[in-house]
């Protein structure tokens, strides 16, 4: 290989590598985002679990005991 | 409002699929054609093929500063929603095409000077200035809290470097420089039609490639703010 294809291939080389350290950057900003999102969902399921679990349970609650047994069983 | 979010997403993303087509396919064209299609040029040789990405990154590199700075004045002039994200993004994306401009260009004045450098020729030091203006633009950017006042300063900032912009691309013309190579004059290109068209598609290639970069780290930045703003209403 002779000295200017040594370095001609050098430049393309830089070229390559940079960009595919930004496809590497990107991946990994898209991991990050990947998981504050699955956070947030996890985080909206909990909120959104809450209500649905507790409303049959003050229903029933409520048919069967006094009021303040209902409080404390949500306690 | 939800429908037109998703709308305006869907059709964000239609873009940056087309554009990343793009670019592939310009890629894969300019390769080709760099390699088996334009002749090697009679003084300098091989090294002279350097010339078809080295010269596209530059220009592409300027091409991001003045886009960064349209954005900056939209958002100054109009307030426009955005803009200030949009020129930050391309700026960045223009220092990554300003780093490899260095980078090529070092490699080809090795072989042609027998330097990685020279002070003594204009092209290079006024690109330099323009490269290291911009990357104290993000020294700027992270020093100051996020908010109006950050996007107003940034935006400022950002308007005064594009005025480097012909002062770099022009200065080897003003200044006679006899050390950096002048291609392109008043009287049109100096090389083959074969060099040009190989020249003109790598230069569409990069500029497919650096939009196409803009828009993933676009609606990264995008993705990132919307996930912010849901966190902070779920806590």
């Amino acid at each position: 290989m002779t000295a200017a294809e040594q370095y001609v291939a050098a430049a393309y080389l830089v070229v390559f590598v940079v960009v595919l350290a930004w496809v590497v950057i990107v991946a990994t900003k898209l991991e990050r985002l990947e998981q504050a999102l699955q956070d947030v969902s996890v985080v909206r399921e909990a909120r959104t679990d809450e209500p649905a679990l507790a409303e049959p349970t003050r229903r029933t609650a409520s048919a069967r005991a006094p009021h303040g047994a209902v409080e404390a069983e949500m306690r | 409002m939800a429908a037109t979010l998703r709308r305006a997403v869907h059709s964000e993303n239609h873009r940056l699929i087309r554009s990343a087509w793009l670019a592939l396919v310009l890629m894969a064209g300019a390769v080709a054609l760099i390699a088996y299609y334009a002749p090697e040029d009679a003084d300098q040789g091989l090294s002279q093929k350097i010339f078809y990405v080295h010269v596209p990154i530059a220009v592409t590199a300027y091409a991001c500063f003045g886009w960064g700075a349209w954005k900056a004045l939209r958002h100054l002039s109009r307030g426009q929603a955005g803009a200030d994200m949009e020129s930050y993004v391309a700026i960045h994306v223009g220092l990554v095409f300003g780093v490899l401009t260095l980078a090529t260009g070092s490699i080809w004045a090795r072989i042609s000077w027998g330097t990685w450098w020279t002070w003594a020729s204009d092209q290079l030091v006024l690109f330099l200035v323009l490269f290291l203006f911009y990357s104290a633009y993000m020294m700027l950017r992270f020093s100051v809290a996020d908010g109006p006042q950050r996007a107003n300063l940034c935006a400022v900032y950002a308007l005064f470097g594009v005025v480097l912009i012909p002062v770099s691309f022009f200065a080897i013309r003003l200044s006679h420089d006899l050390i950096h190579p002048v291609v392109f004059n008043q009287h049109g290109p100096q090389m083959a039609g074969s060099m040009l068209l190989t020249f003109c598609v790598a230069w569409a290639a990069l500029l497919a490639l650096a939009s196409t970069l803009y828009r993933i780290e676009l609606a990264g930045k995008r993705i990132d703010r919307r996930l912010r703003a849901l966190k902070e209403l779920h806590t």
